[in-house]
Formats: structure tokens, sequence, C-alpha cells
């Protein structure tokens, strides 16, 4: 260890590389890392929608970033401290982004010609003056790495494919990190291969060995763990709580979860990790279109179990014409949409949140679905029990909104206590006596939920209007006019049976923040970073976005200003206009990238001056 | 919860209160009294019947049933029904379509279903046409065949829905024809008793939008000399005085005369044979070149995915023990703070 240690409160680390470079695995060695030791977590995986563009091109540049922390954090942090760049391309990328003055590790052995001409440099980067204003420490990462395997049996390219860990080494060195952690996870993940649990243990010891060899630093630095509330964590993913919280669900309802999806990024990992549950009673279906994946979660629920349908925004649209006829058969689906760039193919695995009017009002006819959004990676555990529970008892198709962000992100989390659950009440209608299909609660407007199998309940539904209580075909103009109603106002009437909105910060005044999914930590970070200039913005997060909780109308006017960041054009404020008629302020960002707390903050100074 | 007395059933109890509302005359009357005929035979509780539809005249047929019943939407009741058979694979679900929305609309859930054998009975209400919308033609209509989309006929080849099924793969391929009650009875026993998927091509006239598409087959004076029967075990032989056989040649099905007792090597129909190139040959005869086949061309066994998914999870179950969600909440790096 050298000499001078110095402690800090956050440091924000992007590793950027070629996506063959293993970068992803990389941050999530570190995060793991830090978790473990107890600090706050956030981080940002950014990877490009070509499995390998071409090697050292700039479309081929793989991110991830990763803020940890000794305090509180929301977000994976606006400007990297330090930036490790594998290569020219990753340099060119990252480069801008990086604070003045921060630590800059660059891969010094791959800035031949021909790299720095693939990433569009016509004078070397490392020799003119592009890094002044940066502690820039060269690494010769290619040469240390192959001195470090050195004997062992691997062909060149597998050698130098370890290179990453020799830079995670140097990370762990300078940050006073333990390696324990990532040689535990080699020795499990490698478990069948030791010449690759080997030649990593050695790249990853070898960069930490480097750095004390050579005092490649004169200061490293240490955070200490965060005051989290106590409780026993884990890092998790959005994807993974999600498929978690879908599998809780399953359990606090008794019923089967019967998942059908069509590959699609970035929601394929929910199917993935789905698949390895069937012991909870798991039906993990790939289906053979999108279309295909929502009819038959239909059939399912149509068959008494919870049917689900994960996918992203292209596939969403193919789903549409199904979760028509979700509304009209009253069937409990849940449809998760994990947001990406749009419109059409748009950016596959860039963030976005460009759906929500697709997901409130796309849909042919009046076909109103309640709507959810989770705001953390976390929260898309308790978001999918909430999706469930509604679908349910209301007897209606929900749709789930996640993101790329938080679907790849990732956080602490308080591990829950499955008796700490809450529960999902289920009856099946099996009384013959006084059975019509359609006769509804009178609470919540639900209809009976009679599964094929009941003797003495057989009937039929289908997409062609019912005639109210019976269920029978009917063109009524009357009878039609009314179940367009009834289908209406069960929707509606979900209002009064979700948590009313909490305001974060003063009760009324100036200005109101009104967010919904993935931006909450950045408006949060915002919110911190304003706190020191006296300037207080309330915020408000909403986790249902139809209908809305029942007192949000009267929470907006009570501040002069209600502005809402988002990841499109306006279009929670469009809605919150239409629904409210209040003066609603769009920020806006539609970059494929989160919002940055600073970008909030900025905007929420220019209000707090007029 | 009772069950519903399996033995007593008959007809009746497969009639819904809902009026029928086909246009008069129409072959799908006829496919719904067979059905309705054939359900009390089959030792199956009523209430364990699930009818699955999408769009078209032949999917209003779950509204007359009165069994559970699903009308869907265009082309995707097989994806429903697929849903709904692995999640209850004690019911006994039917798909009912039309060459509109099975082979048109619906053609990528057909050969997957075919392709996956889920244990279903699909029947497909094959008129040439598209009915509910007034006269177009449909992916069977033949070649140049003249409807309101195509004034100055179709181009394009239809398809063979025998040969599709075949060729993706299914396991259970039948053909009958509206207008034969016994055959029909007889060819829906058969789908109903196959596990895996049973696929029927129902030959349906359209008496309002393509009257007599199957006349040229299936008139009383004709229908001898126009068709074959298959019958698994025996020598493809036709017409109405039996003196006209079927027999493989070097370059595929030839028909040859019998006649005066000469009896040369004729094709045994097997309708087990794993291999489906000669059911695949004898979908490709046509009239008036060939008499057009009826009756079983396929029935094989193979694992159906409905019970195969649920072997899995019951595998599963067996080998691992029960999921359990605090392990699995807490599996991974955790840590106390």
């Amino acid at each position: 260890m050298s000499a001078n240690v110095e402690t800090l409160e956050r440091v924000v680390v992007r590793f950027a590389g070629d996506s063959g470079d293993g970068m992803q695995v990389t941050g999530n060695q570190f995060t793991n890392t830090a978790a473990l030791f107890g600090n706050d977590v956030s981080t940002f995986p950014d990877y490009p929608a070509e499995i390998r563009a071409p090697a050292g091109s700039l479309p081929g540049v793989s991110g991830f970033q990763i803020n940890f922390a000794s305090l509180d954090i929301d977000t994976p942090g606006d400007e990297p401290d330090v930036l490790v760049a594998m290569n020219p391309a990753a340099l060119k990328v990252n480069l801008s982004d990086l604070r003045p003055n921060g630590i800059l590790i660059v891969s010094s052995d791959s800035f031949e010609e021909q790299d720095l001409k693939l990433a569009g440099y016509k004078s070397n980067p490392l020799t003119d003056h592009t890094l002044d204003g940066y502690r820039t420490i060269q690494v010769p990462l290619t040469t240390l790495t192959r001195r470090a395997l050195e004997g062992l049996d691997m062909s060149r390219k597998s050698i130098d494919r370890c290179k990453n860990f020799f830079a995670l080494g140097i990370m762990y060195y300078l940050y006073n990190r333990s390696l324990e952690t990532t040689e535990k996870w080699l020795q499990k993940y490698f478990e069948k291969k030791p010449e690759v649990i080997e030649a990593n243990r050695r790249a990853l010891r070898g960069g930490y060995a480097y750095c004390e060899a050579v005092h490649l630093f004169q200061t490293t630095y240490q955070v200490d763990p965060a005051q989290l509330p106590p409780g026993r964590y884990r890092n998790i993913s959005g994807n993974t709580a999600l498929a978690l919280g879908l599998l809780a669900a399953s359990r606090q309802a008794k019923l089967d979860l019967f998942l059908a999806s069509y590959p699609i990024t970035p929601a394929s990992d929910v199917l993935h990790t789905l698949s390895m549950y069937k012991r909870f009673g798991l039906f993990a279906f790939q289906a053979e279109d999108e279309i295909a994946a929502v009819c038959s979660a239909i059939g399912a629920s149509y068959g008494g179990k919870i049917g689900v349908t994960a996918t992203s925004g292209p596939g969403m649209a193919l789903k549409t014409e199904g979760m028509g006829l979700a509304v009209m058969a009253e069937l409990p689906l849940v449809i998760i949409n994990m947001q990406r760039g749009g419109p059409s193919t748009g950016l596959p695995t860039k963030t976005e949140q460009a759906d929500l009017f697709q997901a409130v009002l796309g849909r042919n006819g009046e076909s109103p679905i309640p709507v959810v959004a989770a705001s953390t990676p976390g929260d898309c555990f308790w978001v999918a029990l909430e999706a469930v529970r509604l679908a349910i008892r209301f007897m209606t198709p929900v749709i789930l909104l996640s993101d790329g962000y938080l679907a790849n992100g990732a956080e602490p989390w308080p591990i829950p206590k499955a008796k700490d659950l809450p529960p999902i009440p289920v009856s099946f209608r099996t009384d013959v006596e006084g059975f019509h299909p359609y006769q509804r609660d009178p609470e919540t407007l639900a209809r009976p939920w009679a599964v094929p199998g009941t003797p003495g309940l057989e009937h039929r539904i289908g997409g062609l209007e019912k005639q109210n209580v019976t269920g029978n075909v009917n063109y009524e103009p009357a009878n039609h006019e009314l179940m367009v109603r009834l289908r209406n106002e069960k929707v509606a009437n979900i209002a009064n049976f979700i948590p009313e909105a909490s305001v974060d910060g003063p009760a009324s005044g100036k200005l109101l923040i009104v967010g919904w999914g993935s931006t909450r930590g950045a408006i949060r970070g915002a919110i911190r970073q304003l706190a020191a200039e006296g300037i207080a913005p309330a915020h408000v997060h909403l986790r249902h976005l139809h209908p809305f909780p029942r007192n949000l109308g009267e929470i907006l006017k009570r501040y002069e200003t209600v502005l809402v960041p988002e990841l499109n054009l306006g279009q929670l404020a469009f809605l919150l206009r239409a629904r409210f008629l209040v003066n609603a302020r769009t920020l806006s960002k539609v970059q494929g990238k989160p919002f940055k707390s600073s970008e909030i903050a900025d905007a929420v100074r220019a209000v707090w001056k007029e | 919860m009772a069950t519903t007395e399996i033995g007593g059933l008959t007809k009746k109890d497969f009639v819904s209160d809902q009026e029928v509302r086909w246009c008069p005359g129409c072959g799908d009357y006829s496919i719904l009294a067979a059905v309705q005929a054939v359900l009390p035979s089959l030792d199956i509780p009523r209430e364990k019947y699930a009818f699955i539809s999408g769009i078209g005249c032949s999917s209003r047929f779950p509204y007359y049933m009165n069994t559970y019943g699903f009308h869907t939407i265009h082309g995707r009741a097989p994806a429903v029904a697929t849903g709904l058979k692995i999640a209850r694979p004690e019911l006994s679900v039917w798909v009912i379509t039309g060459d509109g929305d099975a082979l048109s609309i619906g053609g990528n859930h057909f050969i997957h279903l075919l392709r996956r054998n889920v244990d279903l009975k699909v029947l497909l209400f094959n008129n040439r046409i598209y009915g509910l919308t007034k006269g177009q033609y449909s992916p069977t209509s033949e070649v140049g065949k003249k409807t309101k989309s195509s004034p100055d006929g179709t181009v394009g080849s239809p398809f063979n829905p025998i040969a599709l099924a075949l060729g993706a793969g299914a396991t259970f391929v039948a053909r009958t024809v509206d207008v034969y009650p016994q055959h029909l009875k007889e060819i829906l026993g058969r789908a109903a008793r196959h596990r895996g998927t049973a696929f029927v091509e129902i030959y349906q006239n359209c008496n309002i939008f393509n009257d007599g598409a199957f006349k040229s087959i299936t008139e009383k004076e004709i229908r001898n000399d126009a068709q074959v029967e298959l019958l698994h075990g025996k020598p493809l032989v036709f017409g109405k005085n039996k003196d006209r056989g079927i027999r493989l040649a070097d370059n595929g099905l030839e028909v040859v005369s019998i006649a005066g007792g000469d009896s040369p090597d004729l094709m045994v129909h097997d309708e087990s044979r794993d291999n489906p190139s000669l059911a695949f040959e004898l979908a490709q005869m046509e009239h008036p070149r060939q008499p057009i086949p009826i009756g079983v061309f396929r029935a094989v066994e193979r694992p159906t995915f409905d019970r195969e998914m649920n072997d899995q999870i019951a595998r599963q179950i067996a080998e691992r023990s029960p999921g359990d969600l605090d392990q699995l909440l807490n599996e991974g790096d955790v840590w106390d703070v």
C-alpha cells in the first residue's frame, strides 16, 4: 500500500473499451466488490447494439460506469472521476465526460497507428496535448498482461483477453480493495476451466502488484462503507429484481406464473432468469413471435395462471391487438415494457421513456389499461408485485414500464423476507348458482375468474362487444356505451385502491418536480445538490401513471410551477396538462442516456430565478 | 366440486343457447352438428372442453358450443390455445379456424403449433375465400380466381394446407368434407383421440361467395371417381366400380387401372410411417388428373409440447425440491449492515 491514503466520500469510475474487451464483466466485478465492502453503489452499463462492432471502432465502444460512496447516492454519477480507456476509440468516445483533472488510465500499447486511425485520431493523443488537464497514467496493459501470464499454455488471443483483469487489479489497488470477491467469482464461474481461472487471477494479481512495484500512484484512495439502513443486502439489477418480483407475486398469489416472451433487447434477461426457476412452478415459454407471446399469456391467464409477457418498444407495438383482447376479455395479464430508444428499432441498447403514450393511450377503441412504472433497479421487484396484484384484483391487463437504464443498472438492495410480502388474494369462481361471466364485483367492478375445467360454468368470451352481465355477443348501441363506460370506470376506480402520492420537500410553494420511472435518482441527486444553495423544490415521483393517485391533482395546484423531467418530448407533462389543467413544463432529454443530476439542477435553478 | 356425469352426455348438452348465425346453407352447420355429435362419445366431461377460435365465419363456432369457449383475434387462436393447454394440460382444447385465419394472418402460429406438437385439435374450415369480409381471395384460392380483390384473376400459387402441415412436422394430418357427415365424424373422433396436434382440413362450401368450390369432387355422381379414401393398411383403390388404383412409380404416384382383375402392386396406405414423404406425395394429388385423397394422411406419435413443459417443471421440483423464495432472494453475494 502506498504511503498516502486519502479518504473520499464518493467516486465515479468508468471502464471503457472495445465490446470484446470485457468491460461489462470488469464493471460488474468492481461493483460487487464495492457493494460487499458496504459502499452504496449505482451503475450504468452502456454498450452498443452490435455484439462485436469492428474491433477498435467508435461504434464498438462499450462502457460501464459505477458510482460508489460512503454516503447515500441515487445515480451512477454525472461525470467520471476516473476513466479507464482500453483503446483510442474508448478514449475518444469518453474523454469529454471525464471531469477536469480527473484520473485517466490508458492502455498505452493499444495506441498503434492502426488503432489511432480506427478511432479517427489524426495524431496520437498520448503525445499531443489532448490529455492536458487530466492526470494521465499510461500503462502498457497488453505487454504487462502477457508477461504476467508467461508460461501458461494459452493462445496469444486468450492471453490478451485477460488484460481487463489486469486493469481491474490496478483499480483495486487504487481504491484499496481486496481481490477476494473477484477471485471467488472466478472460481465459481469458471469452475470447469481451471486454466481460465489461473490466467485471470494472474492478470488481476499482476495489475495489483504492478502498482506496488512501480509506485504507480502517489496517493491511493479509500471510500468507507455507507450508512445504509440495517438489514441484509445484495447487489441487484433491474431485470433480476423484476424476475424475482414476479416469482414473489406467484408465491403470494399461490398461482403458477406463465411467462411468454420473444427475445428482444433489453428484456431478454427476464426470460433467461425466469427460465432457471421452473422449480417455482414457472412456465417460461419462448414464443414464435411477440404476438404469440402475449396471446399465449392470455391463454394461460384464461386457464387460471398469471400470464406475463416481457418485451421492449417494437414488441409492444406488435402486442397491441392482444392487449385489446385482454381488455375486452377482462383477464389478468402483465405486460412488461423495457423501454428503449425509438421509434421503430431505434436504439436497442439505449434507454428512453418515450413509450408512455403508447402504454396509456396506444390502442384502438376506448381501451383502458392500468400503467405502473419502476423507479430504481430494486424497485422493479416491488412494482412487479404491484402489477400482478392489480391484474388479479381487477381482472385487467396491466402494463409495467421499466427501461434500459433500470434493466441493466444495479444498486444495493435490502432483501425482503418472504413472510413480510403483501398478500395477493385470488378467488376462482366455482359457484354455479347465479353465475354470469360479466357480472361485476360491486367494489372493484371486476368480473369473475371462471377457469375452464370448472363444472357448470361453461361460457364463452371473446373480442366482440359483450352484453352487460351475460357476456353474450351484443351490438346494441346503448349496451356498447354502457360497456365502454364500465371498462373505463373499472380502471379509473383503481385510484381508490392505490397509495396516494406523497411529496418530498415543501408541501406547497414555488416548484414541484414530478417524475416517473428511472429519473428518480437523477431528480433526488439534483435536489441534494440544490439544498446547499438554499433552493428547495418539492418532488413527487409517480409509480402509478394510469390511473394517477387520486390526490395528485390537488398536489399539483399547490405549486406555482410544475416541472416534469422526462426522457421523451413531454409525454407525462402532456397527460398532466390534459388531466388536471396545470401548466406543467417539460425538461426533455432524448439522447439514449439518463439525465445527469446537474442537468435537472440547472433547469430548477432557471425556474427558481424567474 | 362435482364433475359432470360423463356417460350421460348427449349431443344436446353441447348446444349453446345462442342462435346460430351462419348464412342458410353454409357448410359450417354440418361441421357444428358433427362436432356436437362426436364429443359425447369421447368420455370427457363437458367442462374439460375449450374451443378457441380466431376471426372469420368459422371462428364464431365457440359461441354455439355449450363448452368453454374463447373467440380471440385474427390468426392467433393457436397461440392462445397453446397457452391454455400448457396451463391446463387436462383440458381437451380445440382450435377452430379458416383458410385466411390459419394460413394467412396466422401462418406463423400455425406452423409453430405443428412443429411443437401441442396437444390441440385444429379444425381448418377451408372454403378458399374470405367470407366474413365478403369475398376476397384467400391463400387457398385457386390460381386465376376472380374475386372482389382480384377482378383480373389471382396470381401466385395457393397453399396446399395438407402439404404445409406435413412440411411443418404435423403428427396427425387428415382431410374430410362438410357434406360427408359420417366421414367427418369418423375423422373428428380420430383427431380427438390423437395425442399431439391433430390437424384436420375440412372442405367447406361457402354458398354465398364461393359456391360449389368443391362440387367437382364431391357431387354424388362423380365423387367416387374424383376421390380416393385413405384407409390405413389398405391398397389405394377408387372409382365407382373400384376399378382404379394408385401405384408408386419411379417418378411419383400414378393412377392405374385394375379392371379385369389386374392387380399391379398398388400402394398400401401406411399413416404411421415416420417419414412423411409418401404422405406428401399423396397431398400433391390434384383433380382432375388424379383423385383427391380424403382421410388420414399421417398419424404418428411424438412427445407433446404441453406435456414436456409440465414434465420439465415436475422434474426440477423432484430433483431440486420446490423453490424457496427466501433462499432465492438471498442467493449470491449478500452482506449485512
